[in-house]
């Protein structure tokens, strides 16, 4: 089909690449706080869907839900904070089995409790932004689409110099490279690691967001979100925020091409199977490189 | 240290003793009739859930209020005892067997959705429990010989048939070219059964079937075909998500497409979720409050309606009004089989044929309810931006004209 009919190519292109750039900003959340923490969040996708209700009920009150991108990372913040000083402070300094526990058990907590406060219906807040036409009307973008991928990228390009720039920034950095050191060096790692899990937290905020005006949100759906992002955070390696980027429109892209070559049902299945396939090849990598050294 | 232990280990094996033996209070007890129920009332599937809940609590209500159920010459009122499954399919075998042998419950109603009614059947059946059912329509609960389950809605595989059958009617009897997108769950799946076989039947062809993943929220790459192959029928279902998004990226996308068929448009309240967006499409129903159906206790559509809004707040989805149903078969196949032996009421069932204000019921021998066609309605708006679910098909039983062709989107 895709030789079929050419503009579906560049359909699935721009549509993966749109799609994908909202994964990476997801990512870069995970990226950062397993960078710093070495705590890999099995409840990102649902802070993301979190973030995406706080969008939703401004939409109920009549706020249009672009305005979610603002106030959905600023609430999204505390309760990052919160999260990190009932449960994450406990688990830091464990192990990453440990800490994998944890969030999976603040992930059901989270799936259930909003389950509680929002019903399980599936909910979706309408931004009534029109649509963009190309080529003739024959690839079409919607615009919700559009504004999230360039709301993910002023985000993202704002963390880059907020991270580069200030003092919170640079003892966040020190705190990743050398925990131990920075911390007798003077910097408060409790306080980084604090200010990390928020800041991951917030922009889980803005892409929940953002997913509340392009697709549908529902208690149960943030599964898949932490699987892709873990899955872009593996590609990319950690704090490679370009990396970040490129294969998370990398995986946008083939998405959407599994879905027009494989078949709808495979769409997910695929991103499983290229998850397995690069843990495989990196450990295959990784143990040439033993040899070598031996 | 080791007397605290004895003595914790024998308080527990008491307590474990006592648990056990308070049990059996029986499915009658003095003058009222006890049914076992499991519903959602947490997790994936609470809202349909407590809408199950609400419509059985509404016909017992009703049913008491209005003389109870007579067995044998003596008068008695339905309670129910309700548990929570979690939408959880083990938790509702689970469920089911502990209202069955400790609750002493001897008549069961069904849980919502097809899921959790075939993790419950084998229970019900294996001890002998009449089950009526009100949501679990899955062509496969109906297959397995069960003769202790009766529902009391259509089965699934006759969804979306109507739509076909009307869109090659309007076709002057040719075949269609139809596209489908159903979620890989038991109930869509069986949907789309429906559809292959109603395509065979008509001689259409079916040019794209995707099958979406069960966390769907994004079908662009099934609409992005759908806007290059152009079919007459495009036929999405997947729950309320299925719905809400399709009408989602259809409206953003404009796609075209003569004919748009769904299941699950009123739970996913889609009207009121997508308004003007929404207009046109054509919605898989059990029941209408406009169909003309009539029975002794609720009177009518429009009464259920009318009185359901008023005791819960909120317009009764055919989940509500199908559950209500259950209670009026269970209380007709008593009186019928005047006593409350199993074996008995479980013939009285089989044997139902009456006509209540959600639909005629008579069983075909596999238990699902054959004498009840579904309808379909279509989501129409007036100028103002207020839509509204008017049934089209089947004529017998339409209040508006069906429009056909969908206006495109660029003459909207």
């Amino acid at each position: 089909m895709v030789f079929q009919y050419p503009m579906i190519t560049v359909q699935a292109c721009l549509d993966g690449i749109l799609l994908g750039i909202l994964f990476a900003l997801i990512a870069y959340g995970m990226a950062l706080q397993w960078g710093v923490m070495n705590i890999i969040n099995i409840a990102q996708g649902d802070l993301v869907i979190l973030g995406g209700y706080i969008a939703y009920f401004m939409y109920l009150y009549g706020i249009h839900p672009a305005w979610g991108v603002i106030v959905s990372p600023i609430i999204m913040y505390f309760v990052g904070i919160g999260i990190y000083k009932l449960v994450i402070n406990k688990v830091v300094d464990r192990d990453l089995f440990i800490s994998i526990l944890a969030t999976f058990g603040i992930s059901i907590l989270f799936m259930q409790l909003m389950n509680f406060a929002f019903g399980a219906d599936v909910v979706l807040a309408n931004s009534g932004y029109g649509t963009t036409f190309l080529f003739d009307s024959n690839v079409v973008l919607p615009n919700s689409k559009i504004f999230s991928a360039f709301v993910s990228i002023v985000f993202a390009i704002c963390l880059v110099i907020y991270m580069k720039k200030s003092k919170l920034g640079r003892a966040i950095r020190a705190t990743a490279q050398n925990a131990r050191a920075a911390k007798i060096l003077g910097v408060d790692t409790e306080k980084v690691y604090a200010a990390t899990f928020g800041i991951n937290a917030a922009l889980c905020g803005v892409a929940g967001a953002l997913i509340s005006i392009t697709f549908t949100i529902h208690p149960y759906m943030g599964l898949p979100y932490t699987i892709r992002s873990f899955m872009i955070v593996i590609v990319a390696g950690l704090g490679n925020l370009p990396g970040v980027a490129l294969s998370g429109m990398g995986l946008g892209v083939f998405e959407e091409f599994a879905d027009y070559i494989l078949g709808t049902e495979f769409r997910i299945g695929s991103v499983f199977l290229l998850l397995v396939l690069i843990l495989v090849y990196r450990r295959f990598k990784l143990s040439k490189k033993r040899e070598y050294l031996k | 240290m080791k007397i605290k232990n004895i003595i914790i280990t024998f308080v527990s094996a008491i307590a474990l003793l006592l648990s056990t033996s308070v049990v059996s209070f029986a499915k009658v007890v003095g003058d009222k009739i006890i049914l076992g129920a499991a519903v959602s009332l947490t997790g994936k599937y609470s809202s349909n859930g407590v809408h199950t809940q609400n419509g059985y609590n509404m016909a017992v209500e009703r049913i008491n209020s209005m003389g109870g159920i007579k067995v044998g010459g003596k008068t008695y009122k339905f309670d129910i005892i309700y548990y929570d499954d979690e939408s959880n399919p083990k938790r509702a075998a689970q469920l089911a067997e502990r209202l069955i042998s400790q609750d002493g419950v001897e008549f069961m109603l069904g849980p919502y959705s097809s899921g959790l009614t075939k993790a419950m059947a084998p229970v019900t059946e294996k001890y002998g429990v009449p089950m009526v059912e009100a949501n679990g329509a899955s062509r496969s609960l109906f297959t397995k010989g069960y003769k202790y389950l009766f529902a009391v809605l259509a089965p699934a595989n006759l969804y979306l048939d109507v739509a076909i059958r009307t869109a090659v009617e309007l076709n002057g009897g040719k075949g269609v070219k139809i596209a489908q997108a159903f979620e890989q769950d038991a109930f869509s799946q069986d949907v789309r059964l429906g559809i292959l076989d109603a395509a065979k039947d008509t001689g259409s062809e079916i040019i794209i079937d995707d099958k979406l993943p069960k966390e769907l929220n994004d079908m662009a790459a099934t609409l992005v075909k759908v806007k290059q192959m152009k079919p007459d029928v495009l036929v999405v279902s997947g729950h309320t998500k299925g719905a809400l998004t399709a009408i989602r990226q259809i409206s953003e996308m404009k796609v075209d497409v003569p004919m748009l068929a769904m299941t699950h448009c009123d739970a996913a309240k889609l009207s009121k979720q997508h308004g003007k967006n929404s207009q046109y499409a054509l919605c898989a129903s059990q029941w209408h409050k406009t169909l003309t159906y009539k029975d002794k206790w609720f009177k009518d559509g429009m009464t259920y309606d009318a009185d359901f809004t008023k005791a819960f707040g909120y317009a009764p989805p055919y989940q509500a009004a199908e559950s209500s149903a259950a209670l009026l078969v269970f209380k007709d196949a008593f009186e019928r089989a005047n006593s409350f032996d199993q074996k008995k009421v479980r013939d009285a069932l089989a044997a139902t044929d009456m006509q209540t204000f959600y639909g005629n019921i008579k069983f075909a021998p596999g238990g699902q309810n054959v004498s009840k066609p579904m309808v379909l309605f279509q989501v129409m708006c007036d100028s103002a931006g207020k839509c509204e679910n008017k049934v089209v098909a089947p004529l017998k039983w339409a209040s508006a004209e069906l429009i056909h062709p969908i206006p495109k989107w660029s003459e909207r």
